[in-house]
Formats: C-alpha cells, sequence, structure tokens
C-alpha cells in the first residue's frame, strides 16, 4: 500500500510529463489528480491507525541500492507515526491542490507540464519522507528542491520568475551543502547512513569531540549543526531565507503546495526525525531555538509592512516556520510537528484563499487596489476568514478553538515549560502572536473590509477596456472569468468591474481546507501534544520529552491566556488602523519613517547579500573572464595561434605584388643565391 | 690586346643593364622585351668570345640558335602585347598586376 501511495504520483508525473502530446491535456489533468487523490485515500487509513494506536512502525524494502565496504543503503519505504502525519499532510493538500489548479490554470496553455510537475514534488516529498536512511532523504530533498525550481519558473517567459527560480534553487544549495556535509560527518561517526542505527548509537557519542576545520568540537553538535544548516536553507529560516518571498514569482497553487505546506516544512520534518541526535547537543538546540525565534519575529515584523497578498503571507509562512523551529529547540518536537500538521491546513487554505482572491480581481495581486471584495466573493471570503482565525490562534483555553490555537500555545507553553532560553523565545513568541494576528487581520480587512480601491489597479483597468493583453503565457497566462462591464460612472472606486466568484473546482479545496483549519486542532491535539497519549501515538518515532509537555500543561493560567490577549489587542489595531481610521497607517509611516523603510525593505537584506556575496562572486567572475580567460589563455592559447597565423599570412600576401617584375626578381635573387652556394661548395 | 676579359665586361655590362632593364623600368612591357632581348645578346657576345678564344664553333652555331629563339620570342611577345593592349587599354607595367593574390 505504501508503494501505492508514494510511487501512483511519480508514474503519474511520468506519464503526464512525457507523454502529453499522445493523451492530450484533460486525461494528464485526470491522471494526475487522480493519482493524487487515491495516494491521499490510502494514507488516511495509514494515519488514523496511527491516532488509535493500532498503527505499528514498518519498514518495506523496495530495491537494492549501494552496497559498497561499510556503505551499504537500500531504497527502503519506511512507514511511523511522524511519516504517517506527513504522508496526510503531503497527499491531501497536494491532491486538493491538484484539483484547485484545474480552475486556476484553466487557460494556461501548457497545463500538463504544469501538472506532472506537481506530482513528482509530491512524489520527492514522499520519498523524503519515508526515507529509512539520510541518502534517501537527500534524493528526496533534491527532488523537491529540483521540483520548486520547475515549479517557481513555470512561466519560464518571465524574467522574474527565472531569477526566483534561480534564486531559489541556489540558496538551497547552500543548505544543501551543510546537510551533505553532515551526511558525510554522520557516516564518519557512525559508520552507517540508516536512520534508526544512527538515532541508536546517537547518545552513545554525547560528549566526544572530533576534529572539524582544524578545531576539537563536540561530535554531536558539530554533525546536528552542519545538518540543521540543511534544514535552515529548505525552511528559509533567518539567514537562508531570502528564496522564499521571491519563490511567489510561481502560480498561486504552487506557493500553496510547495512554499507554504510541504516542502518548507522539510526541515522541521527533518530535525523532529533525527530528534534524538539533538537532544544530545545542548548547544544544537539552544542554536536551534535561537535561529526559529530570530527567523519568526523577524518575518512578522516584515509581513505587517508588505502590499503584496502573496509577500504578506509567504512572510507568514517563514514566521510560522520559525515557531516550529523553537518548538523543536525547546525539545517539543511533538508541539512542532502539531504545528507543522496545523499549519499545512490553514496556510494552504490562505494561499489558496489569495490565489482565489488574485484570480477574481484580474491578477491584481496589490493589496492597495483591493478592497469591499466579501461581497463580491463571499465563499473566498469565509474561507480567508476561518483560514485567519486558525493562523492568530483564536480559541479558548480549555474549552475549544481554531486549529492553530491548540499547536501555537503548545509551542508557546512548552517553551515557557522548558525554561532558560525558551522563556525568552516563549516571549519573543508572545510578541509574534501579536504581529501574526495584526497582519493577518490587516490583509483580510484591506482585502474584504472598507470601500473598493480597484480603480487604481493597472490590471482591472484593462479589464474593464477590454484589453486584450497578449502576453500569452506570462502573468496572465491562467486569465480568469471575471467578466468586465464598461461604466461610466468611476465614483464607487470599482472602476465598473465586478470580480466573479472561482470556479467550483477551487472552491472545494477551500471548503475542504477550511474544515481541516477548524478541526485539525481540536480532533487531534490529545495525541500530537498531551503527554501519556503523545508517548503512545509517536511511538518513539522522535525524542517525545513527556516530562516537558506534562510541565507544559501546567504552565500558570497567565501563559495560556497571553496569548489570545495579544492576538485581541492585534485584531483591535488591525480594526483600528485600516477600517476605523484608515489615514492612521500612514500617520505612522510617516512618523517612523525609518523603521518603517527597515521593515518594508525586508531589514535590507537582499541588499546586504547583494553587496556580500553576489557582487564579490561577480568581480570574481568578472576577473577570471576577463583576465583570466581572456586576458591569458585566449590571448597565448588559440587567440594567439591564430594572430600568428593572420599576421603571417599579411606578410606573404605583400610578396604576391601581382607584378610580372616582382617574381621575376625574386626568381633571380634565388637563382644567385643558388649559384653563390654551389660557386662556395662545388668550386 | 682586346682579350676575352674585355668581352666578358661588354658582355657583363650589357646583363646588368638588361636585368635592370626589367626591374627598375615602371613604364610599359615593351621595355621589358628590349631588355630581354638585351640579356640574350649579351650571353650571345659571352658564346661567340669563348669560341672565337677556345677555336670551337659550337659556340657560335648556339649564338645562331639563341638569335633564332629571341626573335621567335620578341614576335610572341609582341604579339601578346598588342592581344594584351586591345583588351585592357594600356601597357603600363603597374597596370599589369591581375596575379596579385
Amino acid at each position: 500500500m505504501i508503494q501505492a501511495i508514494v510511487f501512483l504520483p511519480l508514474l503519474a508525473a511520468i506519464i503526464a510529463g512525457l507523454g502529453q502530446r499522445v493523451i492530450g491535456n484533460v486525461p494528464s489533468k485526470i491522471l494526475t489528480t487522480g493519482a493524487l487523490f487515491t495516494s491521499c485515500a490510502l494514507s488516511w487509513p495509514i494515519f488514523l491507525s496511527f491516532v488509535t494506536g493500532s498503527g505499528e512502525a514498518t519498514v518495506t524494502p523496495v530495491l537494492h541500492w549501494v552496497s559498497s565496504g561499510a556503505l551499504q543503503f537500500n531504497w527502503e519505504l519506511r512507514v511511523d507515526t511522524l511519516t504517517a502525519v506527513m504522508l496526510v499532510v503531503i497527499t491531501t493538500v497536494s491532491a486538493l491542490v491538484h484539483l484547485y489548479s484545474w480552475g486556476y490554470m484553466e487557460e494556461d496553455p501548457d497545463q500538463p507540464r504544469f501538472f506532472a510537475y506537481l506530482s513528482l514534488f509530491t512524489f520527492a516529498m514522499l520519498m523524503l519522507v519515508t526515507a529509512n536512511n539520510l541518502v534517501q532523504m537527500f534524493f528526496g530533498w533534491e527532488g523537491v528542491g529540483l521540483a520548486s525550481y520547475l515549479l517557481i519558473g513555470f512561466w519560464y517567459k518571465k524574467p522574474s520568475a527565472n531569477a526566483a527560480a534561480i534564486k531559489a534553487f541556489v540558496v538551497n544549495r547552500v543548505g544543501d551543502l551543510g546537510f551533505m556535509l553532515g551526511i558525510f560527518g554522520t557516516f564518519l561517526v557512525f559508520g552507517t547512513v540508516s536512520i534508526p542505527e544512527i538515532l541508536a548509537a546517537a547518545p552513545g557519542m554525547a560528549g566526544s569531540t572530533i576534529s572539524f576545520m582544524g578545531m576539537r568540537l563536540d561530535t554531536m553538535t558539530i554533525l546536528c549543526l552542519l545538518l540543521f544548516i540543511g534544514a535552515m536553507g529548505k525552511s528559509a529560516q533567518l539567514g537562508l531565507h531570502t528564496w522564499l518571498p521571491d519563490a511567489m514569482e510561481g502560480p498561486t497553487p504552487v506557493s500553496a503546495l510547495i512554499h507554504a505546506a510541504t516542502m518548507v516544512t522539510a526541515g522541521v520534518f527533518m530535525v523532529c526525525r533525527l530528534s534524538p541526535m539533538f537532544e544530545t547537543s545542548e548547544v544544537a538546540q539552544g542554536v536551534v531555538m535561537f535561529v526559529g525565534a530570530a527567523t519568526c519575529f523577524f518575518a512578522a515584523t516584515v509581513a505587517t509592512t508588505q502590499w503584496d497578498i502573496k509577500r504578506v503571507i509567504a512572510y507568514s509562512t517563514c514566521s510560522q516556520l520559525g515557531y516550529m523551529f523553537f518548538a523543536a529547540g525547546a525539545g517539543a518536537y511533538g508541539a512542532a510537528m502539531f504545528h507543522l500538521f496545523t499549519h499545512a491546513f490553514f496556510k494552504a487554505l490562505l494561499f489558496l484563499g489569495a490565489g482565489s482572491v488574485i484570480h477574481a480581481m484580474h491578477h491584481e495581486q496589490d493589496m492597495r487596489y483591493y478592497g469591499n471584495l466579501r461581497k463580491s466573493i463571499p465563499i473566498t471570503y469565509w474561507a480567508m476568514m476561518l483560514g485567519t482565525l486558525a493562523i492568530t490562534g483564536v480559541g479558548i483555553a480549555g474549552v475549544a478553538g481554531f486549529a492553530g490555537f491548540y499547536s501555537k500555545d503548545g509551542i508557546l507553553e512548552a517553551a515557557f515549560a522548558s525554561g532558560g532560553g525558551g522563556v525568552v523565545a516563549f516571549w519573543v513568541g508572545i510578541f509574534v502572536a501579536f504581529l501574526t494576528s495584526f497582519y493577518s487581520w490587516r490583509l483580510v480587512f484591506l482585502t474584504f473590509y472598507g470601500k473598493p480601491r480597484w480603480e487604481q489597479s493597472e490590471h482591472i483597468q484593462h479589464a474593464v477596456h477590454g484589453d486584450h493583453h497578449d502576453h500569452p503565457s506570462d502573468e496572465h497566462a491562467g486569465d480568469d472569468h471575471a467578466h468586465a462591464h464598461h461604466h461610466d460612472t468611476h465614483s464607487d472606486g470599482t472602476a465598473g468591474y465586478h470580480p466573479h466568484e472561482s470556479p467550483i473546482s477551487m472552491l472545494i479545496p477551500l471548503v475542504v481546507l477550511s474544515i481541516g483549519a477548524v478541526f485539525a486542532g481540536i480532533a487531534f491535539h490529545h495525541q500530537f501534544i498531551y503527554p501519556e497519549e503523545g508517548m503512545a501515538f509517536w511511538k518513539g518515532s522522535l525524542a517525545f520529552d513527556e516530562h516537558l509537555m506534562h510541565a507544559a500543561h501546567e504552565v500558570p493560567l497567565w501563559v495560556k491566556w497571553t496569548p489570545f490577549t495579544v492576538m485581541a489587542i492585534g485584531l483591535f489595531l488591525a480594526w483600528n488602523s485600516y477600517i476605523r481610521n484608515t489615514s492612521l497607517p500612514a500617520r505612522f509611516v510617516a512618523q517612523f519613517k525609518l523603521l518603517h523603510q527597515f521593515l518594508y525593505n525586508k531589514w535590507y537584506f537582499d541588499e546586504l547579500y547583494n553587496i556580500l556575496f553576489v557582487k564579490p562572486a561577480f568581480a570574481i567572475g568578472r576577473f577570471f573572464w576577463k583576465r583570466g580567460d581572456e586576458g591569458t589563455i585566449d590571448r597565448f592559447g588559440p587567440d594567439g595561434a591564430a594572430a600568428l597565423v593572420a599576421g603571417g599570412t599579411r606578410l606573404a600576401v605583400r610578396l604576391q605584388s601581382g607584378y610580372v617584375y616582382g617574381y621575376a626578381f625574386v626568381m633571380l635573387l634565388g637563382l644567385v643565391g643558388l649559384a653563390s652556394w654551389a660557386m662556395v661548395n662545388f668550386l | 690586346m682586346i682579350s676575352v676579359g674585355h668581352y666578358l665586361a661588354v658582355s657583363a655590362v650589357l646583363f646588368t643593364l638588361g636585368v635592370l632593364g626589367i626591374f627598375i623600368n615602371r613604364k610599359n612591357i615593351i621595355v621589358i622585351l628590349m631588355a630581354i632581348e638585351l640579356i640574350l645578346l649579351a650571353v650571345n657576345i659571352n658564346l661567340v668570345a669563348f669560341s672565337a678564344a677556345l677555336g670551337d664553333l659550337v659556340g657560335q652555331v648556339f649564338s645562331m640558335f639563341v638569335l633564332t629563339v629571341a626573335a621567335g620570342e620578341a614576335a610572341i611577345g609582341l604579339a601578346i602585347l598588342v592581344i594584351y593592349f586591345r583588351g585592357r587599354g594600356t601597357i603600363a607595367v603597374d597596370d599589369a598586376n591581375r596575379m596579385k593574390g
């Protein structure tokens, strides 16, 4: 069964990708979507068997792979609780995104390619989460990177999409280098790449030292940090996060699937999978917690100032991943996985909702040109509303709440209970919860409330005036059905434009994910984070700290209520700024111009990297190109030889004057020479 | 007494004049033909001088052949020149550069 789950998407991807000309558009779409729904249908029973406690961890061999001396590993599919959680997340979101893409990509000329990439991505992600050894995990790791590259650059005629795709790939390579070094180091230390064997041997290696770059360092710390660098790259943590916001150049379903719900959580999954290793190094855990908290804070501050609806959600993703990492750093791996699980639902919901809004607004992504959309696209509005309620963590402690309420509060309580640096992380988390609430409600209020501000948008103007833009497959590729009617009166700010609700294939995923965003928390929080049930649920597939989770449930009441309180403050502030007194944000920006510039430009990370890495890299490249290649190798090599020949010929040409007497003269000289030579030698 | 050396000196002067006539002349091709004629005559003087000095008639017979060939050469050369002039309208040496590579 697990083989079917993993390999059906691959099969569908191959057939749809290579055979699209033969079988046509619609069959490719049916095939890939059908394969994914089958995978999804097969995954849920596995997950539910673990929830009810009847599931057992299994390892299914697939193929022999490498057997070379001490290095031996095979293709194997491992299914345990951790994998089962990931399986349902991946297949569910992926299946829904496939369905959603029927509507969203309807008018794109390259649909089979798109669906094939989506299925290929799903396969790679499934390989990653079912890996029983680090090399197979790395295979999946690179596979999702490739699929992400292909999908970000799906509209390859758009230069910005190509640039974003390259950026994502290159930044991920930096992380991958860390991951690779980690794998090499692990093999060096443990003599195996099999994950269960490594985890079993890890506690025995605690305290030993290893020589790394000329220094004696703690073995486990260095291994964990190297692996964590890989996780940072894939999960867009501070420092290696710059690719994620740019990745929004891809089609919105891709953003929902890859850059919000699944691929970016691979880092969190890896840390949880290897949690017994991280447990052996205090330093590594501290670094994970610090980086997580820093990312969480950084991304949330940036999200409050962005205008592009997808960028706000992208930074929000970055920030939520930070939450997961600081939970892992605090030792609450169960809570990290729980947040991953719920986040997948509500973040995919938010992204697909945003896609639906963009679709309705004729590909306008700037929230400044939205407003008052709740009556035009009510289903999208309600879906986004539920997603926002989930991400901001609305709920009443001890009674009920949306999905994000359980997972986020679980993380904050665990961080508080872990003491030490965890308390600092807790306060950072509280502040970020406030920011999360503010930017999420800001998004909702700007988009769905207030007066329509559509008329300033170029996209809307295009639509209204019926300009038949001739960009066959760039950002207008998946053009929508929002029919425009021209009106002479533009005084209402709508520019005479009527947004239409998205087609049914886009609304079904929204509805299904809404259910997840509402109930994923309340349904499963016992299994994921409660001490006793958690122990029974996880069955040792990650380092579940029962004492910590106990302590997390015993935290003071104010700790449980603070997240909700700051959420309410954020909500009020957003309402005050964007509904009641709409001139407030502008005045605030004028007051704190520097701060706003700093945040609006994303802490100047891109500029900093430009100066630190990109420009020197270009300079080095130019030096080797101009001086090294053109100046030395070419000059003395091929170019030099060619110049020598050309110069020689030019001299020879000068001899060929065409005058008879010239030739006669040369003949005479030769004759004289020959005669002289004969006289000297023979007389 | 006029010795072989004197004849050879005259012949050498004529020969040099002929050669220089070919190379230094930039005017027209007839002069080149004349210069060739001069070279041949210089050779003839050599042949005759040695023939007389050595008492061997072969040299003088050979000079007769040379004269015959020179006459034929002059005739063919002038004929070519006439055709050439018809074709190009000039017999200036500097214009005869069609063989330039």
